[in-house]
């Protein structure tokens, strides 16, 4: 599309704005019942007309023309606006491409050069669509990975359950990077509290392969390291029975069945000043 | 035994969250078939092992799991494929402890004992093809 016609098509645009905008408002309407008002599809849509216009008057012909900055900086906002709304795909996208419907509608009574003219725009149209897709996309993406990063802060939280005495309840997969968190997280805690055993459970743990093993091992070491006791517990019948059938070798390290039995053996091998009895004066 | 196009569900290995995504099916199919908790839980520990050798050693692949049907009994089979470097001495790498990576070297070795059928096809240059399967008593 030569500059020329990008200019001519500007013209067509700002001549039958009425019409074109009535067409693709009822459209993006319909297909938004309710989750948007009118009003504002409106307001949207006069921004998103007057940033084409003016790409158009610059000289704009393709959709990654510096003369559209403007207008894919909008469509992206928009788009990543809808995203976190929660709309779906189709929703987010149909306020573009409604815009052929406004474009049928004129292109229906033109003559041939306009509706020559028409088809250039009805291409850039669709690219913008493409373009609205990808910033979608893009958008989700990003929540995705921003919830990944909470979910990691939430799910190891490092609880005090004695005096002296740590645990992590640990949930879900085991990955490199949990890990990691997990351990910085466990061994503050034993500075921060003074405390002489941690207590690592992983009755939540689905499936303990080489690599979460292997996890769990550095955790103890690194805990070890810094002078407290470790005790993996939550060591369910099957986890077990696949612990041996794999041949890891959890060495020297405390391992028990339940939280409470780790616990137990805690506040034992603490000396009794400190059981529940001692403490309570039982 | 080959998997059925039609019943089979084909994954692609190629990133961390996948080894989860294929553990997680393989969780899926095991409690479709009916197998005991431990046979489940020792067939998803295999797959997750090979999952994850098909992507730290095989540079990323695909796992096909399906079920079979063998008379009374109901199976999870799962073939794990990938076009790497192949393993040059497959006995050594069987062996327990033995590892190239920085792993504990009981992922090979290990995931053999953990299902009923276990059998490997690699070789310098050839990529590797891991199948396991593991049946309802």
């Amino acid at each position: 599309m030569p500059a020329a016609d990008a200019a001519r098509l500007a013209a067509i645009l700002e001549d039958r704005t009425a019409d074109i905008s009535a067409a693709w408002l009822d459209r993006v309407v319909a297909e938004l019942q309710g989750r948007t008002t009118r009003a504002e599809a409106q307001r949207e849509q006069a921004e998103i007309l007057d940033a084409l216009v003016d790409g158009l008057k610059a000289g704009g012909e393709r959709v990654d023309a510096p003369a559209f900055d403007a207008l894919r900086g909008l469509l992206a906002e928009l788009s990543a606006a809808r995203a976190r709304l929660g709309f779906t795909p189709r929703e987010t996208a149909v306020g573009v491409f409604a815009l052929k419907e406004g474009l049928y509608a004129v292109a229906g009574e033109g003559d041939a050069a306009d509706v020559a003219d028409l088809t250039a725009l009805l291409r850039l149209v669709d690219d913008l669509g493409l373009f609205t897709f990808e910033s979608f996309a893009a958008a989700r993406e990003s929540i995705i990975s921003e919830q990944a990063e909470q979910l990691l802060e939430l799910s190891t939280p490092v609880v005090k359950l004695w005096e002296g005495v740590v645990a992590v309840p640990l949930v879900g997969t085991l990955d490199s990077a949990r890990t990691q968190v997990v351990m910085e997280k466990l061994l503050q805690t034993l500075v921060e509290t003074g405390s002489e055993h941690a207590i690592i459970d992983i009755t939540g743990v689905p499936a303990v392969d080489t690599q979460v093993a292997q996890h769990l091992l550095k955790t103890v070491v690194a805990a070890r390291l810094m002078g407290a006791e470790c005790t993996i517990s939550g060591i369910r019948p099957q986890i077990a029975q696949t612990i041996v059938a794999l041949g890891i070798e959890f060495g020297d390290i405390r391992t028990k069945a339940t939280l409470a039995d780790a616990l137990v053996a805690a506040l034992r091998s603490n000396g009794a000043a400190r059981t529940p009895a001692a403490v309570l004066g039982v | 035994m080959t998997a059925d196009p039609a019943t089979s569900q084909r994954l692609a290995i190629t990133t961390d969250g996948d080894v989860v995504r294929v553990r997680q099916a393989v969780r899926g199919l095991a409690q479709g078939a009916r197998l005991s908790l431990v046979d489940q839980t020792k067939l998803v520990t295999a797959a997750s092992e090979l999952a994850r050798n098909t992507l730290v050693y095989g540079g990323g692949g695909e796992a096909v799991l399906s079920v079979e049907a063998d008379g009374r009994r109901t199976g999870v089979r799962v073939e794990f494929r990938d076009d790497g470097p192949g393993i040059p001495d497959l006995d050594l790498a069987m062996t327990d402890g033995w590892t190239s990576g920085g792993g504990l070297g009981l992922g090979l070795s290990g995931a053999r004992r953990l299902v009923e059928h276990f059998e490997i096809d690699t070789g310098p240059g050839r990529g590797t093809r891991v199948v396991i399967a593991s049946w309802s008593r």
